[in-house]
């Protein structure tokens, strides 16, 4: 019951904040950090969970649950934890955590409409973490949607209107590709086997005809692609986070972005195996030029939180080669980058929160000077530029140096023009570092410094981007059987050895 | 006639002397409240008389009226859609004046037609059931004097829908011409049974009944009055107009072009799938340009009878019958709860304007502030008319794919996606509109009626949308019996 619980704990804070609100409009925020704070509870004997060995079916998983829901379409309540899904809702709860912090003195509209879209966001992403069943994948895919809109359209910036349009369009229609090649998927198998079913253990790898098989992955593909988001689609992307509040800024870069590389990873690749393969070659060049395009983007902004989230269409490229090279350690790096990406971005998302909520601009050369005014800030954004340069010894490098190492014996080229990326990263990173942080501070400016909330939300990413950079180990083993499991079913010839590095 | 066939009568007999009962009371005793509690009470009663023939479906009562699980659902939603706008007019009607009585007769008639229209196998009380719906609905239409829109809107649709029934009737003689034959279930198959020179005649009959339904369903290229009339009728009236009106003669259409075979002639079915097509991209394309929430409404509803559209197509491929059956009618059930709920937040919003509905876009700025619950209440309406999950809209929408899907009409499906995706673009419209800064603070009333008729259809409009598995049962149970 620990997931459904989970899900049940943040519908429901959100629901009693929304309430609160009547009673007092500092009550919200306050309802958000206990219900943040239960979830995580409840996170934590998650850990400790052993395999269900005893279910030969799935004996990788930690926890299966399966209800009947709409039995007519073959259609249950279908939820499972493994590695890889613990490791994703663990980041959601925390990045929810931040994304509450970065917003608490922020937000003087509708607090408690504002906290409810924030929760009802957190559980539709722990939802799509956990879904096993097609429909109810497909389910939660939307339901995150709707509250993140309503986070960018209501309490986001001068163009909002613009930006939440073009964030629900475009994963909206991809969706409901996603939609008809699930529909189509399920409606083959039931001709192969003669069961209807949405249940993802009866469709995992079918043999379905190829050509079929191929036109049904990229319904998939193109849905998670433009989430991730790869290029070329990618353009909903700096809009939205460029207009969104800081909270839902920090929620898109850090967890919904990464709903696309999940989904890549726990249906494209099982399901469609041998088209993954053929389409392999495409999607690590989409990922190559992800990267240098971001970065390329990334150095010509003046808006801040333009900058980083260029670099997120960069750093997503990474996870998109990764993905693809469909080797073992290429596909731990991939995940290594999203959870270092995640934290890494989200607290530069901060950042820029708190430079727009203190300057009212995020125009980098109105910028300058402020190591001067606020220090604690300036040292902080130091480490989160490094990290996101991917320095070694953060968490960034062990994911792109992973992905990088393992692409170059898949393909060479791709290799070397992706390694392109970590060079232009530095140079917009660091550029962006002077405008913002050094030169010569506008005088009679008085600024407030980070305070103690601020830095102690900070200090915990930095020690969790310091863990996962100096010992990444941990990670690695939690998420080895699923994706050793993904690695057999594509790559059928190969020998999956362990990462260890 | 059996007892049994009496019963299978039992609900348009009660409801015509209630009718009549109702009739009397005005002319004695004129009270709006009671007139209105005889209105809710006939229809409960008829909902009532429903219940003893269950078990002995299906029954035919005389060669006209054929009940079975079909004719069932869709009077069950008549019934329902009709006691919600009752309940919706009596707050709008309520303090315009003395004489509103009337009104809810004309209503109760009106749902008896639409009663008759979905049990009917027969041209003759397909053109009695469509002519009582359609009278009463122009009088109610014009009924309330609140400037002269409303007349328009009357005229506008009398017109119109008086040449459809003329192109209705025509068709129905053509066919009669060749096959000698009204019945539907005697009908069946005679596409097959005629000389060439018959097909033709016939192709051209059942050509102008299709169109004439096509016209009464506002679909493409056949829509050109429905933003106006939706625009002019008073918000309740429009609430019926869209759901009962429609399901009604879609039910129809579905059992007429299945039971004759009407379905399996090529050329009608191509013209169906292009039908489809034209109208769900005309529906949501011409939305798009709209700055009046009732005119977004009417397109929007066009696209919707686009997608429903696609029922019929798939209809008409092998095996593809039953479940485009149940396929479209959980459709149009989320499409009644959810239309109901549009129309009913309309109405709240315009009973306290004497002159004409509130329906400009800007009227509804702000309401997120103004009014919360009835913003939230009709932000999950259009969600449900976007097809986002949890509301009802959403199982709809997914039960037309998966029948387009399962049909393999990937054009058709294609068209689906689009026509979603750019539905969306005016529905955040108007979600986006309500939570900008409220241009003024006026309080908005929430009358007790309509505000409980946005409770219960919102309720079951996540219930359903959450939890679909019952109502996809009974479809399923009733669906059996078709025939």
């Amino acid at each position: 019951m620990l997931v459904i619980a989970l899900i049940g704990v943040l519908i429901a804070g959100g629901l009693i904040a929304w309430l609160s609100e009547g009673w007092n409009r500092d009550w919200p925020k306050w309802v958000s950090l206990v219900t943040i704070f239960l979830a995580a509870i409840l996170i934590v004997p998650m850990f400790s969970l052993q395999p269900l060995v005893h279910q030969p079916d799935h004996s990788e998983w930690l926890l299966i649950y399966d209800y009947p829901w709409i039995p007519r379409f073959g259609i249950s309540f279908l939820l499972g934890l493994d590695g890889l899904s613990l490791l994703m809702v663990a980041l959601t709860v925390f990045l929810g955590l931040v994304a509450l912090i970065s917003s608490w003195d922020e937000i003087d509209k509708r607090p408690g409409f504002f906290q409810f879209n924030l929760l009802w966001t957190l559980a539709g992403v722990v939802g799509v973490f956990v879904a096993l069943d097609l429909f109810l994948f497909f389910f939660f895919w939307e339901v995150m949607l709707i509250p993140m809109y309503l986070l960018i359209a209501i309490w986001g910036h001068e163009r909002r209107a613009y930006a939440s349009m073009k964030f629900f369009l475009f994963t909206q229609i991809s969706g409901l590709l996603m939609l008809v090649s699930i529909l189509a998927l399920v409606l083959f198998a039931e001709a192969l086997t003669g069961k209807l079913s949405f249940n993802y253990f009866d469709l995992v790898d079918l043999p379905l005809d190829e050509s079929l098989s191929w036109w049904l992955m990229l319904g998939f593909f193109i849905a998670f692609v433009v989430k991730l988001p790869g290029f070329p689609f990618h353009t909903w992307l700096p809009d939205a986070h460029t207009q969104a509040p800081t909270a839902a800024s920090v929620l898109l870069a850090g967890i919904l972005l990464k709903t696309g590389a999940y989904g890549l990873i726990r249906f494209t690749l099982p399901l469609f195996p041998g088209a993954a393969n053929d389409i392999a070659h495409v999607a690590m060049l989409l990922g190559a030029i992800g990267v240098v395009y971001g970065a390329i983007q990334a150095f010509s902004q003046d808006d801040f939180k333009r900058l980083v989230a260029y670099s997120s269409v960069s750093h997503m490229g990474f996870v998109l080669i990764g993905i693809y090279a469909l080797q073992e350690i290429t596909l731990q790096g991939s995940v290594m980058q999203m959870v270092a990406h995640g934290i890494s971005t989200a607290a530069l998302f901060m950042i820029a929160g708190a430079l727009q909520h203190r300057l009212h601009t995020r125009d980098m050369n109105k910028m300058g000077g402020l190591w001067m005014d606020m220090p604690r800030m300036g040292a902080i954004a130091l480490f989160f530029i490094v990290a996101s340069l991917g320095m070694p010894g953060l968490g960034n490098f062990v994911g792109e140096f992973l992905v990088l190492m393992g692409a170059f014996q898949v393909d060479l080229h791709i290799a070397v023009f992706a390694a392109l990326g970590l060079i232009t990263a530095a140079v917009y990173s660091l550029i962006a570092m002077q405008k913002v942080f050094q030169g010569t501070p506008t005088q009679g400016r008085s600024l407030a410094d980070f305070n103690s909330r601020e830095v102690s939300t900070m200090l915990l990413m930095m020690i969790g981007l310091t863990l996962l950079g100096i010992h990444p180990q941990p990670v690695f083993d939690m998420v080895e059987p699923t994706l050793r499991g993904v690695f057999t079913l594509t790559s059928p010839a190969g020998t999956w050895l362990g990462v260890s590095p | 006639m059996s007892g049994l066939q009496l019963q299978a009568l039992l609900p348009i007999i009660t409801l015509s002397s209630l009718i009549l009962i109702q009739m009397m009371f005005i002319a004695f005793a004129r009270n709006l409240r009671l007139t209105v509690s005889i209105s809710v009470i006939a229809l409960l009663l008829t909902a009532l008389s429903f219940f003893p023939m269950v078990d002995h479906l299906p029954i035919s009562a005389t060669p006209l009226i054929q009940l079975d699980g079909f004719a069932l659902f869709y009077s069950g939603l008549v019934l329902l859609g009709a006691l919600m706008v009752t309940f919706l007019s009596y707050d709008y009607l309520r303090d315009q004046g003395e004489r509103q009585d009337e009104f809810f007769m004309l209503l109760l008639l009106s749902c008896l037609g639409a009663l008759i229209l979905v049990s009917s196998n027969h041209f003759a009380s397909f053109i009695l059931g469509l002519e009582l719906l359609g009278v009463s609905l122009y009088t109610m239409m014009s009924y309330p004097t609140r400037g002269l829109f409303t007349l328009e809107a009357a005229l506008k649709y009398l017109i119109l829908s008086g040449v459809s029934s003329a192109f209705i009737l025509f068709g129905a003689a053509l066919i009669y011409a060749i096959e000698g034959k009204l019945g539907f279930t005697e009908l069946a198959g005679m596409n097959h049974t005629s000389a060439a020179s018959g097909q033709f005649i016939l192709l051209m009959g059942s050509t102008m009944i299709f169109a004439g339904i096509m016209f009464k369903l506002s679909l493409a290229p056949f829509h050109l009055w429905t933003p106006d009339v939706y625009d002019g009728a008073p918000a309740p009236v429009t609430a019926f107009l869209a759901t009962v009106s429609k399901g009604a003669i879609f039910a129809l259409a579905l059992r007429l072009f299945t039971t004759t075979g009407l379905i399996d002639l090529d050329p009608l079915l191509r013209g169906l799938s292009f039908v489809a097509m034209v109208s769900i991209l005309a529906g949501n394309l011409l939305a798009l340009l709209q700055d009046n929430v009732k005119r977004i409404l009417a397109y929007s509803s066009i696209a919707h009878m686009g997608y429903l559209a696609v029922a019929f197509v798939v209809a008409g491929k092998a095996g593809g019958q039953i479940m485009a059956m149940e396929a479209a009618s959980y459709f149009l059930f989320a499409y009644f709860l959810t239309t109901l709920l549009a129309f009913s937040v309309v109405t709240i919003m315009s009973i306290a304007d004497h002159e004409v509905d509130t329906t400009n876009l800007g009227d509804y700025e702000g309401l997120f502030w103004r009014r919360p619950a009835l913003a939230a209440v009709f932000t999950a309406t259009l969600l449900s008319l976007a097809g986002i999950p949890l509301t009802a809209g959403f199982i709809g929408k997914f039960y037309i794919f998966s029948i387009g899907v399962a049909a393999e009409a990937w054009l058709l499906m294609a068209f689906v996606v689009i026509g979603s995706g750019i539905g969306i673009f005016y529905y955040l419209r108007i979600i986006f509109a309500m939570t900008k800064a409220p241009r003024t603070d006026v309080k908005i009333e929430i009358p007790t009626a309509s505000g409980w008729v946005a409770v219960v259809l919102t309720v079951s409009l996540v219930l359903f949308g959450v939890y679909p598995s019952p109502i996809i049962d009974l479809i399923g149970e009733l669906m059996i019996s078709f025939g």
